[in-house]
């Protein structure tokens, strides 16, 4: 009678079980296949009766049509651009124009939202009563609403260029648009610009150096004259030697419009307020809570220890409520990357507005232009996800969780 | 004992009283600590008074003191007209109020739109007062009988059959796509490279389709029959009721524990018969009134209330299946969520105006409300995954665990032990989430549909109507109407948030 221990049964098995079917085993593999067999039929059936209404429709699939010329005028062009080009440089078009008014749109949101949420944070009642109701009203009302209010009532109220309202002389604001100084490059224009760059890289690289020096051997440098003469002396002593490096060309009313000088559209203006006040009432929601996350203790302990109101903030405060701002914050950037596709209701030359709505019914090419549109903003959003998985990684091992 | 009034370091004479302390609460307390404490604060009130003073002002001047609000016509709101400065111009919203309710649905037929609303009204308060008793009844028949109500009622017409038509006609569409298949694949067969495999394939789908066809061959020569009939739809109800009761009874458990499941599923569909009664949907219903004139507030509501009620359930399926283990479902409920979540409802609402009539077969035809009601469900429901998936994540593993040891299976795990806990948690968010909806289904107009916003946007274009006022005055109602149902939300969902965290409050 032997008493040696039994052998385990064999893993092998029981791994592939669990890839294959998860918990459940061999039920889930059925499931799983069921599950395909549906999926396939769907699948199938799209196919199908796609091929099927486009050889009705005589709309040949595929992706020729984007060397077709498109034949139509676009009125806001980052790039060179005329009715006779192509429909792949209006695709180009309107992802730059949609670029564009993301950008100005993060910018100015997220200033807004900051000062928002400081009058919010403010000790002074009436100051954050007015924060209160900003926040309020705005997360309330539609975006859509929004923008139309700006574009239809508050733009189209203004007077006609001739009546325009004059910035300091030097920018127009009318119902044309808002019209501004356009800078033109000078012979200074090469030398300034590399002068600047390399300020801005010498500066970078001083303040790389003094963080070394203050974390390793406890040194403190103090550089902020050294910057400044490189980020505006610089330029300055080179503007001196080798002439302006660009002049402006002032706006002049001519009849009944502005010659000279730049115009911004007003369907561009109208978005980027719409787009900016409405993120930035969310941004400074994320904000404050960031801020109040911080436990109190954290001030009054950067107070005992001698430090000023200011420092301490700089300091310690910011620095453990930016850990919960910016996944937030990045998420209301995307928001707004996304909800710049409503420039589709007021006409700005944006991704959608110019693809999925003037080049589609040109083309008629439904599932090409629709797939591209909806491709470049999920590539956006899955970029934007990605590093920010980077950046909740980077934190987790800053704190040594 | 000595005198000790005539030691030295004892205070013969009574101090002088100290002036109160400075007063720190109530109004007067609230402008000396929050408003007036120091130079930079008093300088930061001006400044914030004299903001709020050049907001309010001109906006209440403009609302009510300048106001127009009698008149027929644009006259009533000119300058030249009534001698001062025209604020708001209120008959312009008078006039136009039906088309930014109802829209274009036909006046003698409004009745019926406001019966819908005051039935969402009668379901859904009782639904919202934590309070009243019998939610489980409430839930189901706001997500699950008005919804059908109200599409009969909204848009007319009546049904031709029941469970049993509806059915065979749902195989026989399933089983006609089997055959087509198999077709197509044989007759690739000819031309392809690896064509036996083909043929055989096709041959295999094709008897696996007639197969099908001879299976279900009973129930589509029933309807048939029904259909040659004149009373299909009572004949077809009597019997649906009948299998789908017996269903139920053996289903739970017979002549044991089956009773009650029994008598619920009878009274379902005694319920369910006086409602067809009611609405005459056995022959012909209401008149039927088009979607696309339907508008206003109507089609926002629509919108909104199909967007949450569709979505939910998506979002519970799609949560649950980002959860599981089975490799092929988490992978396909990831995709399918971030996929909706990465683009623009803009977008979103295109694909489904003109790329997917391309995806149904060309016979076909879905109405364009419902095209982006669909849109919109898909939409919303990968976003309400992501509010149940923080619900289901907040429920410790030993729930489910002490479930699992209790004898119950996944399923009943599920639904009796952490959906409901994870759902309750979760009330705050899909209020949140529904705010959105809410605000987000001004987007429909974009596609052609006229809602609140559409609508106010197409009474701009009336030249009767057209003064300096009427835009301002128009967004100024309508941009009440979207304040009021949101921020109701909002407070709503704080005041759950703040029930539930009851707990936690110190």
């Amino acid at each position: 009678m032997s008493t040696e221990a039994r052998k385990p049964p064999a893993q092998i098995a029981l791994k592939i079980r669990r890839v294959l079917g998860g918990k459940t085993g061999w039920n889930g593999i059925a499931v799983q296949l069921v599950f395909a067999a549906i999926l396939g039929w769907i699948g199938y059936e799209i196919v199908s009766n796609a091929r099927a209404n486009l050889e009705n429709q005589h709309i040949a699939g595929g992706f020729g049509f984007l060397r077709n010329n498109a034949g139509f005028d676009v009125n806001q062009t980052l790039i060179s651009y005329t009715g006779s080009d192509t429909f792949l440089r209006v695709f180009v078009v309107g992802l730059l124009n949609t670029l564009v008014v993301s950008v100005v749109g993060v910018v100015f949101a997220t200033v807004i939202g900051f000062v928002v949420a400081l009058c919010r944070l403010s000790p002074n009642w009436l100051l954050s009563r007015v924060g209160e109701i900003y926040v309020e009203l705005i997360r309330n009302l539609p975006l859509l609403f929004q923008i139309l209010f700006w574009y239809l009532a508050v733009l189209a109220a203004l007077p006609n260029p001739r009546q325009s309202i004059s910035l300091f002389g030097i920018a127009f604001v009318s119902n044309r648009g808002l019209v501004i100084p356009r800078p033109i490059g000078e012979s200074g224009f090469e030398a300034f610009l590399a002068v600047l760059a390399f300020g801005i890289v010498a500066s970078l690289f001083l303040r790389f150096y003094t963080r070394r020096a203050l974390f390793q051997r406890g040194q403190v440098i103090r550089i902020w004259p050294y910057v400044l003469g490189l980020l505006f002396g610089l330029p300055l002593v080179t503007t001196l030697v080798s002439g302006m490096p660009f002049t402006f060309e002032l706006p002049q009313l001519k009849g009944f419009n502005f010659a000279g000088g730049s115009r911004i559209i007003p369907e561009f203006v109208a978005l980027t307020l719409a787009l900016s006040t409405y993120t930035a009432a969310f941004i400074a929601e994320i904000v404050r809570a960031g801020i109040l996350s911080v436990h109190s203790g954290q001030m009054e302990a950067g107070a005992s220890l001698g430090l000023s109101r200011g420092t301490t903030l700089r300091l310690i405060v910011v620095p453990q409520a930016m850990r919960v701002i910016v996944p937030p914050l990045t998420n209301q950037y995307l928001n707004l990357t996304k909800n710049s596709s409503l420039a589709v209701a007021i006409g700005y030359p944006d991704l959608v507005s110019v693809w999925a709505g003037t080049s589609l019914s040109q083309t008629g090419q439904a599932i090409e232009i629709i797939a591209m549109t909806m491709g470049v903003y999920l590539l956006i959003s899955l970029l934007t996800s990605a590093i920010m998985s980077l950046y909740g990684w980077r934190v987790s091992r800053s704190l040594g969780a | 004992m000595s005198d000790i009034t005539s030691s030295g370091y004892v205070r013969q004479d009574l101090l002088a009283e100290r002036p109160a302390p400075v007063k720190t609460t109530g109004f007067v307390g609230l402008v000396r600590t929050r408003l007036l404490n120091s130079p930079t604060n008093i300088l930061i009130t001006i400044v914030s008074a004299l903001l709020l003073w050049f907001t309010i002002v001109p906006a209440v001047k403009f609302l009510f003191v300048d106001a127009v609000w009698t008149g027929t016509d644009r006259a009533a709101c000119l300058t030249e007209n009534t001698g001062f400065v025209v604020g708001a111009c209120w008959p312009y919203i008078q006039a136009k109020l039906p088309q930014l309710i109802y829209g274009f649905y036909p006046e003698a037929e409004r009745w019926r739109v406001n019966l819908v609303l005051i039935l969402a009204v009668l379901l859904l308060l009782p639904l919202l007062i934590p309070r009243l008793p019998a939610k489980a009844i409430n839930a189901s028949l706001f997500f699950f009988a008005f919804p059908v109500v109200a599409f009969f009622l909204l848009l007319g017409g009546g049904i031709t059959g029941f469970g049993l038509s509806w059915t065979a006609g749902l195989l026989q569409l399933f089983d006609d796509s089997i055959i087509g298949a198999g077709q197509v694949l044989l007759s690739l067969s000819k031309t392809s490279a690896i064509a036996p495999l083909l043929w055989v394939l096709g041959h295999l789908i094709v008897l696996v389709g007639t197969a099908i066809y001879w299976l279900i061959f009973p129930l589509t020569w029933l309807r048939d029959q029904l259909e040659s009939t004149g009373q299909s739809v009572w004949t077809d109800f009597a019997i649906t009721t009948v299998v789908v009761s017996l269903i139920a009874f053996v289903v739970s458990g017979g002549v044991r524990t089956g009773w009650r499941p029994l008598g619920s599923t009878i009274m379902t569909f005694i319920a369910i018969a006086i409602v067809i009664k009611l609405m005459g949907l056995d022959h012909g219903g209401l008149p039927i009134v088009q979607t696309r004139l339907w508008g206003g507030l109507l089609v926002t509501l629509v919108v909104s209330v199909a967007g949450i009620v569709t979505s939910l359930p998506i979002g519970i399926a799609l949560a649950l299946g980002r959860r599981s283990t089975i490799p092929l479902i988490r992978i396909f409920s990831i995709a399918f969520i971030e996929f909706w979540r990465g683009v623009p409802l803009i977008t979103v609402l295109f694909f489904a105006t003109y790329m997917l009539p391309l995806f149904l077969p060309g016979n076909f035809t879905v109405d364009g409300l419902v095209r982006a009601l669909i849109g919109i469900a898909l939409f919303t429901g990968a976003y309400q995954a992501e509010n149940v998936r923080g619900g289901l994540a907040a429920i410790p593993r030993g729930q489910s665990e002490a479930s699992a040891a209790l004898g119950l299976s996944w399923w009943k795990t599920t639904s009796l032990i952490v959906l409901p806990q994870a759902l309750r948690h979760v009330i705050p968010n899909l209020v949140n989430s529904f705010i959105s909806l809410f605000k987000d289904t001004s987007l429909v107009s974009i596609v052609a549909l006229f809602d609140l916003l559409g609508s106010l946007r197409a009474s701009f274009a009336d030249p009767k109507w057209s003064a300096p006022s009427t835009l301002f005055t128009g967004f100024a109602f309508a941009g009440i109407i979207y304040f009021l149902f949101c921020f109701g939300m909002s407070r709503y969902s704080l005041f759950v948030e703040k029930r539930l965290n009851a707990h936690r409050r110190n």
